[in-house]
Parts: C-alpha cells; structure tokens; sequence
C-alpha cells in the first residue's frame, strides 16, 4: 500500500527508503528476535562468495571516534547454504524480498553465486559487492578499475534476470567514473559507499589492532563522505542510487536523500544499537513533519550539485 | 536480549585497577556466564561485561581498566545512567556436572563471571580454583569462601600456591569430573591441553555483541562460533585452539 514513505524500486513499491545494509545484519532472521523486521523495506544480505569462507584472523574490529573499522573478510557459509539455509529461515519470519549481497575472487565466481540468488523467490535484487576492502586479491579490485567494474555487471547482468544493483567503493579517485562505467554496463542501479580503507595501532605494541592489518572505516563519520559522494554520483548517473555511509538517525535518512538516493542502507549504527533501523523509521514521519515534507519520495536528489 | 537504561547505584575499586559497579533497574533474566554491552558517552562501540551477580532489579560487574572506555566509566558515580543491552550470549550449564560436585575454575576479571555461577551452584558445596597475579590483584575471596571450598594462586606466590591456577590445579589431586571455567586465554589453553572435560566463558574484541558483525568468531569442532552469540560459554572439547 502506497503511503507518505513509500518509495519504488525496480517496479516495486517499498513502505519506506530504510534498508540494513549488508554485514551488519547477518542473514536478518537473528534481529526478528528483537522486534517484527517486516516494518524494513529490505534487507541487504551478509555478503556472500560460491565457496564457504571463513574470513579474517581476529581482531577484526577497532573502534575509531566516530565510528569503527572492520576486516571480517566475508565469513559465510557459501551461496548453496545461503540459499538452501539461511534464505529459508529468513522467510519465515520476513515476508518481503530481500537483496543478496554478492562477492568473488574471479568474474566467473560473481556469475556463479549471482546464478543461484537469481533462482531464489525471496530475492528481489542482486548487490554485486565489488568494493571489499578487506579480501586479499579480489573484493575491492573490481571496483576500483571501471574497465573490470564494467566487466563485472556485464557478466552478471547477461546471467541473470533479477535487478543488478552494483555496490561502490569510496577508495577511487573519482567514483562517477566506475559509476558511469557500471551504468554503461548494464547496471540497474548503484549503491554507495562501502568502507574507506583505514588502520588503527596499539599503542602498547605499535602493531596494527586489526589482525590483517587494515580494514574498512565506517560509521558516523564518514557520513560528509557519503554525502558528497552520493550528490556526485547522482549528477552522473540516470539509475538509481542507494545511498550509505555513517547514517545514524532520520534526518540523516532525508539528507542522503536530498543527496539523490532513492532508498537507503543503514549500517554500523545496527551494530550500536539493534533497534536501529526500526527506531529511524518510527521517526521518519516526525522529521519530515518538522522539516514539511508531505511525500518522502518528492525529495529524491532535491540538492543539485554545482560545477 | 533487552534494551534497558541502568542507575548506578555504586562504582567502587575493590583491587588494583579492578572495578566493582553496581547498576540497579530491569535486571531480571540474566544468567550464570551471559553478558552486557554498555554504551558508554563519547565511544562508538559498547562495552562487553560479564556479570558477577545479578537480581531481578540490580547487576553487579567487575571490569578491570585497561583502555579509556574502561577509564571512563571507573569515573561513573551515583545516579549515572547506562543504556545497557542484557541478557547476551548463551550461560554456563548447571545442568552438566548434575552428579558430581562441581569445578570453577576463575583467572583475573573472569573470577567474576563464575561468581553468579557460584551462587546458583553452591548447595553442591563447589570446588572454586581462583587465580591472580599478586596479592593486590586478588578481590571477592571472602565473598567465594563462603560459596564454597576456595584454592588460590598468585604468580607472586603473595598468597596461596605459587603459580598459576592450571598448575595448582595439576599438582593438587583435586577430585572432579567437570569443570567451569572463565580467565585469560593463556589459562585456559593450558586447562584445555590438561582436560577438556568441561566448558569454558571465552573473551573476544567484539563489534555488537549479539551475532550481526562477525567480528568475534572462532574456530570448533562444529564449524566457526560468534563467541557473542552461540557463546560466550562453549564445551571445551568443541574449541579449537590456535596452535
């Protein structure tokens, strides 16, 4: 039903722009423990490779000032146990389509565990994770090239039929230009950002504190980040734009949107606070009250970027 | 889990660097070897604790500072309010020593975590091994004597046996045939190599506490375990230790 919130994607209309964005919400049916998921639009799925990977040696996470860094390194049971699994424990208590999030070392892996989601019923869209800062020859790679990005979402797209969403890293020099390069490519819509690279060290040892060394930054603070890089993205690109990075509260929710995003993805602040997601939707209609904003969807890319 | 704001009711230093706060409000369904996470102002991530005891309307924790968190909230003084989220992780299983009398085995701030379980355990008159660096690291004896039968070893050798507690533990013929146990994870490999008829609390840097970030996941017999979620209590035959 179409209400003040809703916003659509991919032909879909969605109650509201709030989505928990993927690694930080598991496979979504542990958080239905703490109150009813369905209030979500979606839910970006734990990133997901062909194979089972372990992941990372721990620590894997450091805290920073305003936010955290992690390197988890894609720890998931592999894209069968995903669907044949987790999926299915997830549709019990979650009624709408979730977003699988998907990662690989090689294009052909990207295909492959593209290949099985697009088979499942309870995904409504593929993310292609290209922007891993934390696995070792593959990840971030793809994403920081436009010929590869580009290569990537055109292989996926030629194999699958469900919507291809392809997720951005900040750590480029210009990202309207993979944005562009994906766009080109077939994509059918772009979220961004995922994690800037970053390191702490331990004072006491003067070794890094994450286990590999360095990480992904997230959290409040790169919001500004976010921001621009969303504002950017949406002067250059026509398709839709998921935009993330450091939101913590609603009236950061109308801000990413005057940015240009359609939807939104929540992160760390799930991790700080489990109630997260629900306790910004719940707000939403206050702030937009205060701020007289009558239909959410109106304020989509209402900030033009000069230059 | 429970989402629930706290009052301090007292935040006191029982031995060097080592902190007793108790928080009083909606404590209730928290048991022997769960945990908390405390948002604490200025810090991104919550703080996990263990808790040493808890009743329906107080908690009591035992933290050691050890970083500016922790040096925070030892300036935490009465009437401050916590946002706290309880009742994490799955316990101790006090159903698994049912015929025998039971082992606790603490090292360091982990003696508080077994406090609880002590508590529950103590009609079956336990066995409590305690560990401590020194003298002036020692806290809650008096408190574990009148739980049951206590031993304690300090590095210093200051008070008890002269050592660490796995070794007291080797040498002193102590009749048992399932252990409890909470302490640094030196001690508690060494207690793993010597026995594994047991379980055992692990400590991990954690992101969320409640099984979203993967961030403190180790190795088992059974594939890897978010020690905030499946744990922090594991059976110690199904850790894998890093060799």
């Amino acid at each position: 039903m179409y209400n003040n919130l809703s916003i659509k994607l991919f032909g879909n209309v969605l109650d509201n722009p709030i989505i928990p964005a993927s690694g930080t919400f598991g496979f979504g049916y542990e958080f239905a423990e703490y109150y009813d998921i369905n209030i979500l639009a979606s839910i970006a799925l734990k990133g997901t490779t062909y194979e089972p990977r372990y992941g990372n040696i721990l620590p894997r996470i450091a805290e920073c000032q305003a936010g955290m860094i992690n390197a988890i390194g894609l720890q998931n049971p592999g894209a069968k146990c995903v669907v044949g699994e987790e999926l299915v424990k997830l549709s019990k208590v979650f009624k709408k389509t979730a977003i699988a999030n998907v990662a690989g070392n090689s294009i052909e892996e990207y295909v492959l565990t593209s290949e099985i989601f697009d088979k499942a019923q309870s995904i409504m869209a593929i993310e292609l994770n290209i922007s891993c800062p934390n696995v070792k020859g593959g990840g971030m790679h793809f994403g920081t090239d436009p010929k590869i990005a580009a290569e990537v979402t055109k292989s996926v797209k030629s194999a699958v039929k469900k919507p291809v969403i392809v997720k951005l890293s900040p750590n480029v020099s210009d990202i309207t230009e993979i944005a562009r390069a994906v766009e080109g490519a077939g994509a059918d819509a772009i979220s961004l950002i995922n994690t800037l690279s970053a390191m702490r060290i331990d004072l006491k040892t003067a070794k890094p504190i994450i286990g590999v060394g360095t990480g992904g930054y997230s959290g409040a603070g790169i919001f500004p980040i976010a921001i621009k890089m969303v504002a950017a993205t949406n002067k250059a690109v026509k398709i839709p734009i998921i935009g993330m990075g450091g939101i913590t509260n609603a009236y950061d929710v109308i801000e990413m949107m005057y940015a240009g995003a359609r939807a939104v993805m929540v992160g760390t602040q799930n991790l700080i606070d489990p109630f997260a997601c629900k306790r910004i939707i719940e707000d939403l209609p206050r702030v937009m009250k205060e701020l007289k904003i009558e239909k959410i969807e109106d304020i989509i890319g209402r900030t033009t970027l000069n230059g | 889990m429970n989402n629930v704001i706290l009052t301090t009711s007292l935040n006191r230093e029982i031995s060097k660097d080592t902190y007793e706060i108790i928080l009083a409000g909606d404590c209730a369904d928290n048991k022997p070897g769960q945990f908390v996470e405390i948002k604490l102002n200025g810090f991104t991530l919550r703080r996990p604790f263990c808790i040493a005891h808890s009743t329906d309307s107080t908690m009591t924790l035992v933290y050691k500072v050890v970083g500016a968190g922790t040096k925070y909230m030892s300036t935490l003084t009465y009437s401050d309010k916590l946002d706290v989220l309880t009742g994490l992780g799955n316990g101790f299983n006090t159903m698994a020593c049912e015929t025998s009398r039971p082992l606790l085995i603490g090292g360091g701030t982990g003696i508080a975590s077994i406090y609880n379980l002590a508590i529950e355990l103590k009609e079956r008159n336990p066995i409590i091994l305690l560990g401590f660096r020194s003298k002036e690291d020692a806290y809650y004896i008096a408190e574990f004597s009148r739980l049951g039968e206590i031993h304690i070893a300090t590095e210093t050798g200051e008070l008890g046996f002269k050592g660490n507690i796995i070794e007291y533990l080797k040498t002193s013929k102590i009749d048992y045939q399932y252990y409890y146990a909470c302490g640094p994870m030196g001690m508690l490999r060494e207690l793993f190599k010597f026995s594994k008829n047991g379980e055992m609390s692990l400590e991990a840097r954690m992101g969320c506490g409640f099984g979203a970030c993967m961030g403190c996941s180790i190795k088992t017999t059974s594939g890897y375990k978010r020690v905030c979620k499946e744990g922090p209590v594991f059976l110690a035959r199904e850790i894998v230790f890093d060799v």
